[in-house]
């Protein structure tokens, strides 16, 4: 089932959470709302679960009209970053609970809720659990029961709000794998808060990036990664060094590191490199290279992450693999210089 | 020691690296917990001992015999009524209260946040004088109460009135950091599984503050048994008719019957025992929740 929000407004006070925000999601999609707190991704989010209404703007399913309908009535599976699971009912309980509260002419036998309850359990590998307390989890398989419960009313849209954020990293990139595989199970249109731009890009179908109650992008993970709309969005997918640049003749040429705060003056603009496109050379071989020291390095994990300062105690971010790293023989207060083998300008 | 300190190096560790815990001396210790339990048993268990004395120190026949009193009947049936009443409509209000503080924020919720604290702050017997204020003969509905033969001071409802008033507080500040703490995660999970909005109170809500709606009711109904000064006021002292057992206490006493009058307040006494004993029972039970959310459950 598709999902539409129509220039979404909402202000809380004086804040204005969403701007005029329009999203469609089709049918049988997954699709990430990426962006820092405060982005008002969460808050579109409850407004189309409607656990929150808009000041104006539109809500629809399937092009039908939801907006004024309570959460009650939308059929929406809701999962909560910290789990909201009923803590004073069992594993099977909490799963059980959306199918024994339904009005009693739609309400499923009581051996078919049992069976399906059992069903769901098992889909999300923890039906050895059932009668097992909130409490006695840990949080990945809270999150599971969570799933579970909120997939037991077969919802026609699965919402959820960080559904990873309270989890340690481990349990995370597992769990988010396995969220991945289970909707290509079961293929019901899906939307979910992340702050986290691995988890977007590595789980959605398409990511929509969000900034200060706006849509800043929208697109294929490959296509917001390698084609990023503006400089928040290349800035919010990854770590940047950022540099003034002159643009002479069509070509671009990269100054002193810039602050973040400074606009750009006189023709300048502002250039930004990922850590792992900058390269360091023992000695100059770029037409204008950055002089730099090495001011920290550490070399635990599948690249090597070299922190150096220029003259004027600027800092600069550069990976690079081991192979290089050794070839280079770097240490820290090494004199080396640095140059971009690909930049993007805003 | 000596030697410990002279060749430290020889010393296996962790005898060397324990560590030396503060502690104030022995003296002062066992004169502060001396102290404590003086006063205690001045304050608290004296009392309590030379309550149930007096009540039975004309034996226990008497004893019996003044609680049989018609009189005596009448002031328990009133506390009894009064104490109905009044803790039913607390609750009420109370989960009204606190649902309305804890779940939403608007205009004003300070200003009924102080409200609620009111009865708290304000000296009972003033709670008493508004009733009378109010609805005495000279009072605002005092014509009206008149003419249309409605008694409130010095009868039943006035009584009724003054003990819901003295009461108003307990189930409220009770509830309120509870339901504060619970968040509303959990009914919101409740809302969007298609629950309505009194299911989600009576399977989510109502199991989540149990323990703390039964303590509130517990202290609610202490006080609402237990209160004098405002029931004074409003009551008029009618013996057998608007006398509650703290009043007729005060009566028996003022007659210079102390034997009965000690037999009265003993029933009271007991009360306050078994308020005791709930209260712990409650405290204990809700820390069991707490420790193992979810096993104290009511399944």
């Amino acid at each position: 089932m598709s999902i539409e929000a129509r220039i979404i407004s909402k202000k809380f006070g004086s804040f204005a959470a969403l701007d005029a925000v329009s999203l469609r999601v089709e049918g049988g999609e997954l699709v990430a709302l990426l962006g820092p707190s405060g982005s008002g991704k969460t808050t579109l989010l409850r407004i189309i679960a409607g656990l929150e209404f808009p000041d104006s703007g539109s809500v629809l399913f399937d092009d039908q009209e939801i907006t004024g309908r309570s959460a009650q009535d939308r059929r929406v599976g809701f999962v909560f970053q910290h789990y909201a699971l009923f803590r004073h009912m069992s594993v099977y309980d909490n799963v059980a609970f959306g199918l024994t509260v339904k009005p009693r002419r739609e309400r499923l036998h009581p051996a078919k809720i049992k069976a399906r309850v059992m069903d769901l359990l098992k889909l999300v590998q923890l039906d050895w659990l059932a009668s097992h307390y909130p409490s006695q989890l840990s949080g990945g398989q809270r999150q599971r029961v969570a799933l579970a419960r909120a997939l037991a009313v077969e919802p026609r849209v699965l919402l959820l709000d960080e559904p990873f954020g309270a989890l340690d990293a481990k349990v995370r990139q597992e769990l988010r794998r396995w969220l991945r595989r289970l909707h290509d199970e079961i293929h019901v249109t899906s939307i979910f808060v992340t702050h986290d731009q691995e988890e977007a890009l590595e789980v959605a179908d398409r990511v929509v990036v969000m900034n200060a109650g706006r849509i800043e992008q929208e697109g294929s993970p490959d296509a917001v990664y390698h084609r990023p709309a503006s400089a928040f969005v290349y800035n919010f997918l990854g770590n940047i060094n950022l540099f003034h640049a002159r643009i002479e003749n069509g070509k671009a040429y990269l100054g002193e590191p810039a602050d973040g705060r400074l606009a750009p003056s006189n023709g300048d603009r502002l250039a930004y490199v990922r850590p792992h496109l900058m390269n360091i050379e023992r000695h100059p071989q770029h037409p204008n290279p950055l002089a730099v020291r090495v001011k920290h390095i550490n070399s635990a994990g599948p690249l090597v992450k070299v922190e150096l300062a220029t003259e004027r105690g600027d800092n600069i971010h550069v990976e690079m693999s081991h192979e290089r790293y050794e070839e280079l023989g770097l240490v820290t207060q090494d004199n080396v210089y640095v140059s971009p083998r690909d930049m993007k300008l805003f | 020691m000596a030697t410990t300190l002279l060749t430290p190096a020889a010393l296996p560790a962790p005898v060397a690296a324990k560590p030396a815990v503060r502690q104030d001396p022995v003296l002062v210790r066992a004169g502060l917990i001396a102290a404590g339990l003086a006063f205690l048993g001045l304050f608290l268990v004296l009392p309590l001992i030379a309550v149930f004395a007096n009540a039975l120190s004309a034996g226990f026949a008497a004893y019996w015999a003044a609680i049989r009193q018609p009189e005596a009947l009448s002031a328990v049936r009133l506390t009894l009524i009064a104490a109905l009443v009044a803790v039913p409509l607390n609750v009420a209000f109370g989960l009204a209260a606190s649902w309305c503080i804890a779940r939403f924020d608007f205009a004003g919720k300070g200003l009924l946040l102080t409200l609620i604290d009111v009865p708290f702050t304000v000296s009972p017997v003033i709670s008493g004088m508004l009733f009378v204020l109010l609805f005495g003969a000279q009072g605002v509905f005092g014509d009206w109460l008149m003419n249309h033969n409605v008694k409130i001071v010095f009868a039943v409802p006035g009584i009724v009135l003054a003990t819901i008033f003295v009461t108003f507080p307990f189930v409220a500040r009770e509830l309120i950091p509870t339901m504060q703490a619970l968040g509303s995660d959990e009914e919101q999970a409740a809302l969007t599984l298609g629950a309505s909005g009194w299911r989600t109170f009576f399977r989510i809500t109502l199991p989540n503050i149990k323990w703390s709606l039964l303590y509130g009711v517990i202290l609610c109904n202490a006080r609402a048994m237990g209160e004098f000064g405002a029931v004074s006021v409003v009551s008029g002292h009618i013996r057998g008719l608007t006398n509650t057992m703290p009043l007729y206490v005060e009566i028996l006493y003022n007659d210079y019957q102390f034997a009965p009058a000690f037999a009265i307040a003993s029933l009271l006494a007991m009360l306050a025992l078994v308020t005791l004993v709930a209260k712990s029972i409650v405290e204990w039970k809700s820390d069991l929740a707490a420790a193992s959310a979810g096993e104290a459950g009511d399944h």
